[in-house]
């Protein structure tokens, strides 16, 4: 399989050149992967898929054209390619368009143990096994767990290769594993749903399944009898995975193509404070075995670990080439790709740094507030920073977790937000690309009757 | 294009040389475990996309996809596998991975015959789709666009525009013996515009589109309205105050913020939450659910519409499913599996987002019908309200039926006049609950303008909705100002 990707990889880049291209560059990504789910104790779905495509981006001159295909016999190859070299005269010349500088393409590639060695698609039965076993943790765990959402474990493992027409060409394979369950509690007419996760590039590092099931129930649980609250200002503490979305959404404003079309509240703020002095947000893309890691960028690229925000300034904006040129930067091997479509900008593996103190010291420090466990909706403007999303947790009183509340909203502004992370817990746990530890939020709007 | 038209049927057994038989074979091979039935989806997809951006059609795409989804239903169980290589051979590995979730106890049933035609809507039978209509004439009307929004007003500091196209070809084998096949063409023209003042930035988008043709964006000139209306909602938003925090009496505008109806009422509404009793509404028809005000609709059947389909992506005909009449809850969305653990009828509400999913419940175009009130006289009946015309996004956690949805163009209401506009918000309230506020509906029943796409466990579908002006008596509204 590789050696004829490889092949038609280059075969696709010759393609090009001879139909007129003056640059191009080619993605394939081969992925297969296995689902199983259960419901109430019982199988409910399985899912197995294959999948392999290939990605187009070719140049002429300044004017550029991207693509894809699924049909990859060289016959249709072939015509596919020259309608992409045809589309790309039909695009606008564009001065920042381009192919990376040839120098910054890697002369070796880091291994980053991103494919498990030991275990590859997980056998139907075994994967139905890992989703009961979850499930039923929790269906046992408490007589008010009455029904369920199901449980579903998945892996799959997926091949990138990468080339260009100025020599760069690099592979890399990797596996997924992951279980959710998701149980519901129901108390009277109430019921709410728990959920929880593991998920791993090695299948022997998953959470146990029974702890999952269990930790689902009690988030379940712990979410019955909600009220709603009057509406106040309060401050509000960030569990790990709502501290985690917070500061995905802050960098997400730091991505070259939101700042170059002036869509994003960082504008203007490179090198300026614009957090609490204990935030330090790190993007890196070389954890072993990390869900966000990868040996080089969607563009060929050398990935590096770096400080986003470095105690509390904006060190750096997050960068692929076409955006990098634009702001008069270098880029910062941030090139997202996926089959098809332009370079975009990601983060890799990102976290925030943790603080000193235990998630119990952060609760207790807060007189009345939130705890913040869920939010729902997309309510974040980029381009203002302006925050209003609808949120659920459980109040806090006197330094303790007093009850569960629902149906509120949170507001304020991304900059006061960031600026105004008052503690920072030692929790860090990676359990997914993004993880941060518990956080306070001096104050926000939380709306509620 | 013109014989795949026709016959898009002939075209997946023409270009990946298949034939009943074999198709038959790969259904028997499906169903040769205990199963219920099995069916085959074929699909076929071309897409291409144009952007604009700081007045450069500068990116151009396009992409081809093919696929092939063999499914498994037994009982309440659903074995699916895929393969984007359409052969025999994937196919057999495919119902082989597909049957595992299949008794292995059952017994062969009887030989699958292949060839019944379904009867399919003709929604959008287009002489031509976008996709053939030169790429330079499309890039000339994104050019268009950024000229005259930049004309428009000396705040617009950025826009961008993209005009994306693409057509499906389906067609769904059941083992019944039903062929299911049908051309989706599907179009959306967008523009965002980012205007600037001395205080601040603020970002404008509107756009629309559906199963049309090309001509449809030049016809009584949408795509200036879409340019325009993008940058009235970024410019109006450069004076926006603080938005309230807390209860108030909220009046949503006509059409777009029906995505109200699609959170808080359609998706507590599909077959499967309430089948397995996992949705704020389950064992609740025949109950009072809203104000004796609200009928709510959802259509798949609505020519040309975003969210329509001739056949569903199991291969039933799409039909018009009554939810709510006057107030009360009257049905749910159902596909074949869910109907039939239901024991009710499918209502054509079977989607899926390609060849790479299986299908679930899904709403097509919902929307509440026209009431008697003149919108002038539900907003000169707030004494102090919020009136919000236009939306971002939604949310939904179904068990619970609490529902969010996003404005991103609201004012306030001060003694029965529209008065300052307000930052965006977000809304929050129950679902089972929500419409009982509804103390006033206006005569002006409006669809969106077609740019809807629903997400559900992964799988995103073009869906449309629609509303008339509405007085809601009291819904949270997520602000600063408190």
């Amino acid at each position: 399989m590789a050696t004829v990707d490889i092949e038609l990889a280059n075969w696709a880049l010759d393609e090009a050149r001879r139909k007129g291209a003056s640059a191009a560059e080619v993605l394939c990504v081969t992925a297969e992967s296995l689902e199983a789910g259960v419901r109430m104790g019982e199988v409910e779905k399985l899912k197995s898929s294959r999948e392999r495509r290939l990605g187009l981006r070719v140049f002429c001159g300044k004017s550029s054209a991207t693509s894809s295909t699924a049909e990859l016999e060289r016959d249709s190859l072939g015509a596919f390619v020259a309608n992409t070299v045809e589309l790309a005269r039909l695009s606008a010349a564009d001065p920042w368009a381009g192919l990376p500088e040839p120098a910054l393409h890697p002369k070796s590639l880091p291994e980053l143990s991103l494919a498990d060695p030991d275990s590859g698609i997980v056998s139907a039965d075994r994967a139905l096994e890992i989703a009961r076993t979850g499930e039923n943790a929790a269906l046992k765990f408490d007589p008010r767990i009455k029904n369920s959402g199901g449980a579903e474990f998945s892996s799959g493992r997926y091949r990138v290769l990468f080339a260009n027409s100025q020599g760069f060409s690099g592979e890399y394979s990797g596996t997924s594993y992951s279980l959710v369950v998701a149980p519901i509690a129901q108390d009277g007419d109430a019921m709410q749903q728990g959920y929880w996760y593991t998920s791993n590039r090695r299948f022997g590092k998953l959470e146990d399944a029974e702890s999952v099931g269990v930790t689902s129930a009690k988030r379940a649980l712990r979410r019955l009898g909600a009220r709603k609250i009057k509406t106040t200002h309060a401050p509000v503490v960030f569990d790990p995975d709502m501290a985690a979305g917070l500061i995905r959404s802050i960098v997400g404003a730091a991505s070259g193509p939101a700042l170059y079309k002036g869509a994003s509240f960082l504008l203007g703020q490179l090198h300026k404070t614009i957090a609490a002095p204990g935030v330090t947000i790190v993007d890196d893309a070389l954890i072993p075995g990390g869900l966000g890691s990868k040996p080089f960028d969607g563009e060929g690229l050398p990935t590096s670990r770096k400080n986003v925000i470095d105690k509390g300034v904006l060190a750096t904006y997050l960068l692929d080439c076409y955006s990098a040129r634009k702001l008069g930067l270098a880029p910062t091997g941030n090139a997202a790709r996926s089959v098809g479509e332009a370079p975009s900008v990601s983060t890799t593996n990102l976290y925030l740094e943790p603080g000193s103190y235990t998630p119990a010291q952060i609760i207790g420090s807060v007189k009345n507030g939130l705890y913040l466990t869920e939010t729902i909706g997309f309510g974040v403007n980029m381009v203002t920073g302006d925050y209003s999303r609808g949120a659920g947790g459980i109040w806090i009183e006197n330094g303790e977790l007093a009850y569960p509340v629902q149906e509120i909203t949170i507001a304020g502004n991304l900059k006061d937000m960031i600026a105004g992370v008052e503690m920072i817990g030692n929790d860090l746990n990676w359990r997914s690309s993004t993880v941060a530890p518990t956080i306070k939020i001096a104050e926000m709007t939380i709306a509620g009757a | 294009m013109s014989n795949e038209l026709v016959a898009p049927d002939k075209f997946f057994l023409n270009r990946f040389g298949m034939n009943h038989g074999a198709l038959e074979r790969i259904l028997g091979s499906a169903l040769e475990r205990k199963a219920d039935y099995a069916d085959l989806y074929f699909e076929y997809k071309s897409a291409e996309g144009l952007a604009l951006e700081e007045s450069m059609v500068n990116h151009t795409s396009k992409s081809v996809s093919h696929g092939v989804g063999v499914r498994v239903c037994a009982e309440d169980r659903t074995g699916y596998a895929y393969s984007d290589e359409v052969t025999i051979d994937r196919m057999r590995l495919a119902a082989e991975a597909a049957r595992a979730i299949a008794d292995q106890r059952g017994t062969m049933p009887a030989a699958v015959q292949v060839g019944a035609p379904v009867a399919r809507h003709a929604l959008y039978d287009l002489p031509s789709t976008p996709l053939e209509v030169p790429v330079q004439e499309r890039a000339k009307l994104l050019s268009e666009i950024d000229r005259i929004v930049r004309a428009h007003d000396p705040r617009v500091k950025n826009v961008m525009a993209s005009f994306a196209c693409e057509q499906k070809i389906v067609m769904i084998v059941k083992s019944d013996g039903q062929v299911a096949a049908d051309v989706q063409p599907l179009c959306r023209l967008n523009v965002t515009v980012i205007a600037e003042d001395g205080k601040g930035r603020q970002m404008g988008s509107y756009g629309g589109g559906g199963r049309v043709e090309w001509n449809y964006f030049i016809e009584n000139d949408r795509w200036r309205e879409y340019a325009l209306e993008a940058a009235r909602q970024a410019i109006v938003n450069l004076d926006a105050v603080d938005a309230p925090a807390g209860e108030t009496v909220v009046v949503l505008g006509p059409g777009w913020p029906g995505i109200l109806l699609h959170e808080a009422i359609g998706h507590g509404l599909e077959g499967d939450f309430n089948r397995k009793k996992t949705s704020a509404f389950a064992d609740r028809i025949g109950q009072k659910v809203a104000s004796e005000l609200c009928t709510v609709i959802d259509d798949g059947t609505i020519p040309n519409r975003r969210g329509s389909l001739n056949v569903d992506d199991e291969g039933t005909p799409t039909s018009r499913t009554v939810l709510i009449e006057k107030g009360i809850l009257r049905g749910y969305l159902q596909d074949r599996m869910n109907a039939r653990l239901m024991k009710m009828e499918p209502t054509g509400n079977g989607r899926r987002e390609s060849f790479a999913h299986s299908p679930m419940p899904r709403m097509t175009n919902t929307f509440m019908l026209s009431g008697e009130s003149t919108p002038e006289d539900i907003i000169k009946s707030v004494k102090k309200g919020l009136y919000a015309v236009n939306f971002g996004g939604g949310q939904v956690d179904i068990t619970n039926g609490k529902f969010v949805f996003s404005a991103s163009e609201a004012y306030l209401i001060e003694d029965g006049q529209v008065t300052r506009p307000v930052k965006g918000a977000t809304l929050i309230g129950n679902g089972p609950d929500v419409l009982t506020r509804v103390s006033m509906v206006g005569n002006d029943l409006a669809l969106d303008a077609g740019v809807g796409t629903c997400g559900k466990d992964g799988q995103s579908v073009p869906v449309g909705v629609g509303l008339p002006t509405i007085r809601i008596d009291g819904i949270t509204v997520g602000g600063t100002r408190a």
